[in-house]
């Protein structure tokens, strides 16, 4: 499984530019905020489009070339910063909305996530950190190729921060899932990339 | 209280109203959200033209909805010919006339809503596979919702109180056009009639303030951005 990004966009006065290619584990963007590291989570993820540039995953192009896949056939299991949850579903269909009729894996990721227990819970109850698991579980449950992380700690006070690094480095060693993080905390970076990137 | 008659009055009412609002509303819906979130050339247009009804003098919209649905406009000819309609001197047509009146205030408050509704929601949910209609199904249209009946609530409160362009285009027939206003107009002309200008008065006041208070307490919820069903 491998990424690779090679894309421009401007945006505003600002000029996003990045070329890349990573294999497995956890690539992480490592960089100050405020120059575009998000933007390419969102072109990756088919949610802002390049001014050029390519993108393809294992191989298969998602951007360039006259090609540009909609978000929804991107199979992009993305993470954002403020857990984006539905207000006006529970927890289980905020976690079942991206999985469809395979419901496989359920019980194996609300158990690692530590968030079975909250099934029935409305996302507007739940504290910052319980509300990030749950936007990883759903992100795992849509079955996604690869996992698009967005400074998924930054909302959260330490004692959260750990429970969701320990979901992260599970996602990254046990699932194997390749992952793109987006941080500006050097010590994230340290933990969780296998290479980091810095922007 | 009321006699029969009048209590014929307000059933013609809500019956004038209830159609007129329920036809409007998808429509209503429908502009709502093409002003809310597609970018098109002639928007200001098509935007100015729904808000007419709201500024141009009720006679005129009545005069314009009777040019269209006459027997020789080119609605009205078309009804006549292919179904053998017509809509004018009948219920139906002073519906028309309400609606037509009522969109562009269920319209205003509608798109508020779906605008308020937030993108990055949505793009959470593409990202989880959903195509555009799924996302308008499982978002866009749940969480505008209170608006969307808010919005309904006050068109409904807007045709039951439609006067001018009711009177133009379908003239005020006792028992099939004679809505509340057209009513308690009538009783104004005739003399020692004021204590039925008082009674339907104070029905008209009643039904209106309910469907303010209402429409007003779903607009709340939509602000707060919570589910309400």
């Amino acid at each position: 499984m491998s990424f690779e990004i090679d894309i421009e966009k401007r945006l505003g006065h600002a000029h996003v530019a990045l070329t890349l290619e990573a294999g497995e584990g956890a690539t992480v963007l490592f960089g100050p905020s405020g120059i575009g590291k998000s933007s390419v989570l969102n072109m990756v993820a088919g949610l802002l489009r390049p001014d050029r540039g390519r993108i393809a995953i294992d191989g298969e192009p998602l951007f360039g070339d006259g090609i540009d896949v909609p978000p929804e056939r991107r199979r992009a299991g993305y993470v954002f910063q403020d857990a984006r949850l539905f207000p006006h579903m529970r927890v289980r269909a905020n976690l079942l909305y991206g999985a469809g009729r395979e419901q496989d894996g359920f019980e194996d990721r609300t158990g690692f996530l530590g968030i079975g227990h909250l099934l029935d819970r409305w996302p507007r109850t739940l504290s910052g950190g319980e509300a990030q698991r749950v936007a990883i579980g759903r992100a795992l449950l849509s079955r996604p190729r690869f996992l698009l992380l967005d400074e998924p700690l930054s909302s959260l006070d330490r004692a959260r921060r750990e429970e969701v690094l320990v979901a992260i480095e599970h996602v990254r060693d046990v699932l194997k899932l390749p992952i793109l993080m987006v941080t500006h905390d050097p010590v994230e970076a340290e933990r969780i990339g296998t290479r980091v990137v810095r922007m | 209280m009321l006699d029969a008659a009048e209590w014929g009055i307000v059933a013609l009412s809500l019956k004038v109203g209830g159609v007129a609002m329920l036809v409007t509303l998808p429509v209503a819906f429908a502009l709502a959200w093409l002003l809310a979130r597609v970018r098109f050339p002639g928007k200001v247009i098509v935007d100015a033209a729904i808000h007419l009804p709201l500024v141009v003098p009720p006679v005129v919209t009545g005069w314009l909805l009777l040019l269209a649905f006459g027997p020789n406009g080119p609605i009205g000819g078309w009804l006549q010919d292919w179904f053998g309609i017509t809509v004018l001197f009948r219920w139906t047509g002073a519906a028309i006339a309400a609606g037509v009146m009522a969109l562009p205030l269920m319209v205003r408050a509608m798109r508020i809503s779906i605008e308020a509704v937030d993108r990055r929601l949505e793009n959470a949910a593409r990202t989880l596979g959903a195509g555009p209609w799924r996302v308008f199904w499982t978002l866009t249209l749940p969480l505008s919702i209170p608006g969307v009946l808010a919005g309904a609530v006050l068109g409904f409160a807007r045709s039951i109180g439609e006067f001018g362009a009711t009177i133009t285009f379908v003239s005020n027939v006792p028992g099939e056009t004679q809505t509340l206003p057209l009513a308690i107009y009538s009783a104004l002309q005739q003399p020692g009639a004021d204590a039925l200008v008082w009674r339907l008065s104070c029905v008209s006041v009643g039904l209106s303030l309910i469907a303010l208070i209402a429409s007003e307490l779903l607009t709340r919820r939509a602000g707060r951005g919570l589910h309400v069903l």
